[in-house]
């Protein structure tokens, strides 16, 4: 028993070893100028994709249920906390503690959509649950194109056909704008707080996962009968692990919004397009395997910026190589292939573990 | 008279819909899969017909038979080269995420080929407006034309389902594969007939959307397909009737909202509608309820 444990501490401790030497090394690279302007400016939205990726594991891998509308979590919590700033700009000057709260407030909202969201459509199954969570992020995605909020002395006015049908008062500011987004969120986020949250996201989803909540999560994973007739409260459990997961898509959606100018909700970040590029993360990183899902999520993010001296052919060549190793890593074939090339290795290693115990 | 020329632009958007679903629930039926590449074969099937015509003046019929073909053959090398390594792997994700590399691929191949600009597509269907009561109601060819060919792709598949060999195959196939393969089927054979079928339906389905709609670009095929998966959905994945029922109800209902609701709000009515059905009847309007058994 002791032995497990201390695997699963020094996987986890692996795991966050590994981000803080990630870390380190882009801080040196940032330092002696070997990081392109470019690059530096993909860091922020990197923390973000990382967290969604995190995030998302705990559904698809955890829980077991596929959602392809987590981008709608985290356009929940970006437009939630990028309103709260807007407003609070000038009553709370302190940039961290107003930051603070609008991360709070972010995966506050995401987490309650969650639930709101969940109680409905965790009662469905498989494909069926996964169309309808699309549905779900489509129309948070077009609710907010519609949405038009503006304040003045009399206080919040809220519309749905334009900013003039507001009726604010001279001197009034309009706030969301529809289809033109919040402008002018305080660009708050940083590369060290995306670094220090997606800490915190993995300490959240590590002690999950190996909580007694954790192993009646999974244990609804691996078998939905077995685990009611053994006294698992299902609706609770599925529930929770969907909220949390929500709840960090909102927290990726704060770190996204206070590192843009302005912030719109278009199919490219908010929309479907999002959510299935968050699944290819999960899926390519392994289902269920936090530190698989970092790492996809940074090389797929950086993929097609290394390949941009390719230009138009990129996007072409980031296709195949998606394809090429799905099937390098699913296919039956190319798995029995590998054991049989890597079969070497792999006993060595085993002697080595079995050598140190 | 609004509401009835609403209802039949509806109707015709929702058998261009049912005519995609066609080949999501087929493809879903028999291999379990989300195809989710299938809105892009849309997409290039109105490309082939638009290079045939313009480049090398083909006339209009000529160039939808040679778009059907190509789009069949692609809808089977697609399969063997893509999907077929992955169907037996230990996770069913795994062959949605290479659907979703084929759709990547397909999109930037025709953003390299033809560029990113919209491009206007011309009309192939030569049939004339109809006039109808004193002028006050026009139904487009387009629409006349639409109608008609999902009425005979319904109705010739059913056929071929019921009636043919290869069809009763493909049941058998969907319903058990390892009894099948017992049975004398040839189930990579069947599948790859699967995926041929889905995917000449998918080339007409892009003349007819093109048609009705007429501007091409990369991107075209992404939201359609996407609705036609919701319309699969809709009237229970994996059952063809069902497919044109979700396909039809989801068009009439996406024409409706835009001209009685709001324009921008559509999108959400259509998946609204979707989530409530789904909420009522977990498994569509004519899916199947599978007891669970212990």
């Amino acid at each position: 028993m002791k032995k497990t444990m201390s695997k699963t501490t020094r996987s986890n401790l692996i795991t966050y070893l590994m981000v803080a030497v990630i870390f380190g090394i882009v801080q040196v690279m940032v330092s002696t100028g070997n990081l392109s302007s470019l690059l530096q400016g993909l860091l922020v939205p990197l923390c973000a994709y990382v967290i969604l990726a995190v995030s998302l594991n705990l559904t698809v891998g955890i829980l077991g249920e596929l959602s392809l509308g987590h981008a709608g979590f985290m356009c929940v919590g970006a437009f939630t906390s990028a309103f709260f700033s807007k407003c609070m700009v000038d009553t709370i000057t302190v940039a961290g503690v107003r930051y603070l709260i609008a991360l709070l407030i972010g995966a506050a909202a995401a987490g309650l959509c969650g639930i709101l969201i969940g109680i409905p459509v965790l009662r469905l199954k498989g494909d069926y649950l996964a169309i309808v969570t699309l549905a779900f992020g489509e129309i948070i995605k077009n609710i907010v194109n519609i949405l038009f909020i503006g304040r003045d002395s009399k206080g919040f006015h809220f519309s749905t056909k334009d900013s003039m049908s507001l009726g604010l008062e001279d001197g009034g500011m309009v706030i969301v704008n529809g289809p033109q987004g919040i402008t002018g969120t305080p660009k708050d986020s940083t590369f060290v707080i995306g670094v220090v949250l997606i800490l915190i996201t993995l300490f959240v989803v590590l002690n999950l996962m190996h909580s007694r909540s954790g192993r009646a999560i999974m244990a609804i994973r691996d078998n939905r009968i077995a685990a009611e007739s053994v006294g698992i409260n299902i609706t609770k459990y599925k529930l929770m692990a969907f909220s949390i997961s929500a709840s960090l898509a909102g927290v990726a959606g704060v770190i996204y919004a206070h590192n843009l100018a302005t912030l719109t909700a278009q199919p490219k970040n908010f929309g479907y397009n999002m959510s299935i590029m968050i699944l290819v993360f999960v899926v390519l990183g392994g289902i269920g395997n936090m530190r698989g899902s970092i790492i996809a999520a940074i090389i797929l993010t950086l993929l097609p910026e290394l390949l941009r001296g390719l230009s138009d052919y990129r996007m072409l060549i980031y296709a195949v190589v998606l394809i090429l190793m799905m099937l390098f890593n699913w296919s039956p074939k190319a798995i029995e292939w590998r054991e049989k090339h890597f079969a070497k290795f792999r006993r060595k290693n085993n002697e080595s573990t079995k050598e140190a115990a | 008279m609004s509401f009835i020329s609403y209802l039949i632009n509806g109707i015709s958007l929702g058998s261009v819909y049912a005519i995609i679903a066609l080949g999501y629930t087929m493809v879903y039926g028999i291999a379990k899969m989300l195809n989710f590449a299938h809105g892009d074969v849309i997409m290039v099937g109105a490309y082939v017909v638009m290079t045939a015509i313009a480049s090398a003046g083909m006339s209009p019929l000529a160039a939808v038979l040679l778009s059907i073909v190509f789009c069949t053959v692609l809808g089977v090398v697609i399969e063997s080269v893509a999907y077929r390594p992955l169907l037996n792997a230990s996770s069913s994700l795994a062959v949605l995420i290479t659907a979703i590399g084929v759709s990547y691929l397909l999109q930037n191949l025709a953003l390299l080929i033809f560029g990113a600009n919209t491009k206007s597509f011309a009309s192939v269907v030569p049939v004339p407006a109809l006039i109808l009561a004193g002028g006050s109601l026009t139904i487009a060819g387009e629409t006349i034309v639409t109608i008609i060919s999902c009425v005979i792709i319904m109705i010739g598949l059913t056929l071929f389902i019921k009636r043919s060999k290869a069809g009763q195959a493909m049941l058998a196939v969907s319903e058990d594969k390892g009894a099948a393969q017992l049975m004398g089927i040839n189930v990579n054979g069947t599948i790859a007939l699967t995926f041929a079928i889905g995917s000449a339906l998918a080339a007409v389905a892009g003349v007819l959307l093109c048609s009705a709609y007429p501007s091409l670009s990369p991107y075209t095929g992404a939201m359609p397909g996407i609705k036609a998966f919701v319309a699969a959905v809709f009237g229970g994945i994996g059952s063809i009737p069902g497919a044109l029922i979700g396909g039809i109800l989801l068009g009439v209902i996406e024409i409706f909202g835009k001209a009685y609701i709001s324009s921008q709000m559509a999108d959400a009515i259509v998946f609204g509608v979707l989530i409530v059905v789904l909420i009522v009847k977990p498994t569509g309007i004519l899916g199947k309820n599978i007891q669970e058994k212990v």
